[in-house]
C-alpha cells in the first residue's frame, strides 16, 4: 500500500473546500509519531523525514515524562530513595532499586549476606522473564498478530503470579534493602517456583515455534531495522539490542554483582541459535527468547546453590541510616536489567541525603541506535523497529503529517493498520 | 538529525573500534596516563571484594584530569582501548566549581574482566566550557545534551545542542541540578504558577 496516498485521501475528505495542489515541490515529508502510543509503553516523539514510504531521516524528542527523580532523590534519605528508585520504571523495578542499593553498599563497605545475593538474582531473572515475554506480546501486536499477543501474555501471567506469591506484589515489590533483601524465599515457596519453571520449559517450545518459524513473522522481521555491530559499538548500545548485533556485552558476564559471579553466565547472541548475526529485528526476538530460557536455567541453578543464613546486613533501619549518615564517598552500582545495563552513581557526603544521584537506564543508550535502524525503512515498519529495542519510554499513539501549513493527524489506528496491512499482504504472498 | 549525521561522519572511528581486541588491566591504563599527562592526571584504583559463594576482586579506576587536557585524555583512552564503552556522564554543583564524571566501561566480552574508568574533570563556574567527545564516541551525545540542560555546562562542538529531557515550560537559564541562583528553587516554590503565562 502507499501511505502517502492514504494520507492524501484522508486530507481531501476532511477539508473539501481547500484546493489541493496538483504538483508538490518538496520530495520529502515530515512524519511525526507520538508522543503517546499504546504499542510502546512510555512517551517519545519521533520526527521522521519520509520520501514516499522510505524513512530518510530520524529525529526524536523526549521530555514528556521527565519527573526530576534524581533531583527529588537528593532531598530524601537512602532508604526512602530505594522506593523512589523502584518507581522509575514499573517493569524494571527490581533493577533500579537493587542498583541503588549496590551503589550505596559500595560506598559504605556494607557486606551483603550470600543468601541475599541469590535472592536478588532470582528476582532479577524473574523480572527478565516477565519483561521479555511482555515484549514478545507487544511485538506480536505491532505485527498484527493479536491472538499471539494474548497467548504470550497468558504465558506471562505465570511468572507474575510467582512474583506476587513471593513478594506480595506483581510489580513494585519493595523487596530490596541496602545490605540485602527484605523478604526471604521460604522452603515452602520453592515447589511453586519450580513448578513455574517447568511450565516455562514446556511452554518455551510453542513460543519459539510461533516466533521463530512462522514465515510471516520472519518476512516482516528478517533484514528489517538492522543495527550493525560497528554502529552498536560506536553509539554505545546496551542489552539485547547490542547483543542482537553481535556485541557480547552483558553485565552479568562482565562484572561481579549479586550471585552472578558464581554462576558463569555467558552473553547470548543470535549466533547461538542461527549461526550468524545480522542485527535485525528477528535477531532481537531470538536473543530475547533465548534469554528467557537462560533465566529459567539461572533460577534453577540459584535454587540449587542457595546457601542458608541471614538475608540482610542490618535489620534496624534507623541504625542503618545512622551508619550511612557518617559515610562519605562515591559509589557505582551496575546491573543487567531486561533491556540492558542500568548504572547508578551515588555521592554521599556525610549528610542525611546523597549529594548526587545519577540514574542511567538502558534506553538512554539505545536511543541513538534508532537512527541507523530506522533509516531507509518503510513507514509501516516503524512501529516494530521502534519497539524492537524495547524502549522503556512510551510512544506512538498519533502521528501528525505536516505538509507546509496543512496538518493531518494519522492516528494510532491508522498507523497500526498500515502495519497490519503489510502483514496481511505478506500472508497472501506466502499463501497462508 | 544528530544520529544520522554521526553515522555518516564516524567512519574512521568505527574501523578502529571494530578491530580493537585484547585485554587491558586498570594498572596499565593508569600507568600509561601518568606517563603521558604527568602531574595533570591523578588516579586511584579502588579494589573491592565481592563475596557471594566465591570471592571475586572488583577493580575500578577513579581518575582526575585537568580541564585543558580532557579531550586529549579521552582520545588517548580510545587509542589505548578502541572498544571503550561510554556509559554516562554525571555531574554535580559544588558552589564555586562543577565536577563532571565521565564513566567509561573497559574490557567487556570476557568473564568478570570489565572495569569502570571514571574520569573526573573540574570546571570553574566562571568558565563552564568543555569540549565535546562525540567525534570520538558518537554515543556520548545524549549525555552531553543532558549536561548542557541540567548543569548549564557549555559543550564546545556538540553536533546537536537542543534540549533533550527538559520540557519547554522550563524557562531558559534555569538548570535543575544547579545549587546556586540558576537552580530550580524558585520554580519549585511556585509550582502553582507552572504553565501560566
Amino acid at each position: 500500500m502507499n501511505s502517502g496516498k492514504i494520507i492524501e485521501k484522508k486530507y481531501r475528505e476532511r477539508k473539501p473546500d481547500k484546493p489541493v495542489k496538483k504538483k508538490r515541490d518538496r520530495k520529502s515529508y515530515s512524519l511525526s509519531i507520538g508522543p503517546i502510543h499504546p504499542a510502546l509503553k512510555e512517551p517519545v516523539r519521533f520526527d521522521l523525514k519520509i520520501e514516499g514510504e522510505k524513512v530518510v531521516n530520524v529525529d526524536f524528542e523526549l521530555s514528556q515524562v521527565h519527573r526530576g527523580i534524581e533531583w527529588a532523590g537528593t532531598r530524601r534519605n537512602p532508604v526512602q530513595i530505594i522506593y523512589l528508585a523502584e518507581r522509575i520504571c514499573g517493569i524494571c523495578n527490581i533493577c533500579h532499586s537493587a542498583c541503588f542499593c549496590i551503589a550505596v553498599e559500595n560506598i559504605a563497605g556494607i557486606g551483603v549476606p550470600a543468601r541475599a545475593h541469590y535472592i536478588r538474582t532470582i528476582y532479577g531473572e524473574l523480572e527478565r522473564m516477565h519483561s521479555h515475554i511482555l515484549w514478545a506480546g507487544v511485538a506480536a501486536h505491532e505485527l498484527g498478530f493479536d491472538s499471539v499477543m494474548y497467548y504470550t501474555w497468558k504465558v506471562r501471567e505465570k511468572v507474575m503470579d510467582v512474583m506476587e506469591a513471593l513478594a506480595g506484589n506483581r510489580i513494585t515489590k519493595g523487596i530490596m534493602m541496602i545490605g540485602g533483601v527484605r523478604r526471604d524465599i521460604k522452603e515452602k515457596q520453592v515447589p511453586m517456583l519450580k513448578e513455574a519453571l517447568e511450565y516455562y520449559k514446556k511452554g518455551f517450545g510453542k513460543l519459539g515455534d510461533i516466533f521463530l518459524k512462522d514465515p510471516v513473522i520472519k518476512s516482516r522481521t528478517v533484514d528489517t531495522g538492522i543495527l550493525s555491530k560497528q554502529d552498536g559499538l560506536a553509539l554505545c548500545a546496551v542489552g539485547p539490542t547490542a547483543r542482537a548485533s553481535g556485541i557480547k556485552k552483558d553485565v552479568r558476564q562482565d562484572a561481579a554483582y549479586a550471585a552472578y559471579s558464581d554462576l558463569d553466565v555467558k552473553a547470548i547472541t543470535p549466533k547461538n541459535l542461527l549461526g550468524e548475526v545480522k542485527g535485525d529485528v528477528f535477531d532481537r526476538i531470538v536473543v530475547r527468547l533465548l534469554e528467557v530460557k537462560q533465566s529459567v536455567e539461572i533460577i534453577e541453578e540459584c535454587l540449587k546453590q542457595m546457601p542458608k543464613g541471614k538475608i540482610v546486613y542490618e535489620e534496624k533501619i534507623p541504625k542503618l541510616l545512622a551508619e550511612l549518615r557518617s559515610v562519605e564517598g562515591d559509589g557505582i552500582g551496575r546491573i543487567e536489567a531486561p533491556r540492558g545495563e542500568v548504572i547508578h552513581y551515588v555521592k554521599l557526603v556525610g549528610e542525611e541525603s546523597p549529594f548526587c544521584w545519577k540514574v542511567r537506564a538502558p534506553t538512554y543508550n539505545n536511543l541513538l541506535p534508532w537512527g541507523p535502524m530506522l533509516m531507509g525503512e518503510q513507514v509501516a515498519d516503524v512501529p516494530i523497529i521502534a519497539a524492537s529495542t524495547d524502549p522503556c519510554m512510551s510512544c506512538t499513539n498519533r502521528a501528525v503529517v505536516t505538509d507546509g501549513n496543512n496538518e493531518e493527524v494519522l492516528d494510532n489506528e491508522a498507523m497500526r493498520r498500515l502495519s497490519v496491512e503489510k502483514t496481511n499482504a505478506l500472508k497472501r504472498r506466502v499463501g497462508r | 538529525m544528530s544520529a544520522v549525521k554521526i553515522k555518516a561522519e564516524e567512519g574512521k572511528v568505527l574501523e578502529k573500534t571494530a578491530n580493537g581486541r585484547g585485554k587491558i588491566r586498570p594498572e596499565q591504563i593508569v600507568n600509561a596516563f601518568e606517563k603521558k599527562f604527568g602531574k595533570k592526571f591523578s588516579a586511584r584504583i579502588e579494589t573491592k571484594k565481592h563475596k557471594a559463594r566465591k570471592i571475586v576482586v572488583v577493580k575500578m579506576v577513579w581518575a582526575k584530569i585537568d580541564k585543558s587536557l580532557f579531550k586529549e585524555a579521552v582520545a588517548f583512552l580510545c587509542e589505548l582501548y578502541p572498544r571503550v564503552h561510554f556509559s554516562v556522564a554525571s555531574g554535580y554543583d559544588l558552589g564555586k566549581t562543577i565536577e563532571l564524571i565521565y564513566h567509561f566501561a573497559i574490557g567487556f566480552g570476557g568473564s568478570l574482566e570489565e572495569f569502570l574508568f571514571n574520569l573526573k574533570v573540574v570546571l570553574p563556574k566562571k568558565d563552564l566550557v568543555l569540549e565535546s567527545i562525540t567525534d570520538l564516541i558518537p554515543g556520548a551525545l545524549i549525555s552531553e545534551r543532558e549536561l548542557q540542560e541540567m548543569l548549564g555546562v557549555k559543550i564546545k562542538g556538540i553536533p546537536d545542542s537542543r534540549r533533550l529531557f527538559l520540557p519547554k515550560e522550563i524557562p531558559k537559564g534555569v538548570y535543575p541540578l544547579r545549587r546556586d541562583s540558576k537552580g530550580p528553587e524558585k520554580l519549585v516554590r511556585n509550582l502553582n504558577e507552572a504553565g501560566k503565562k
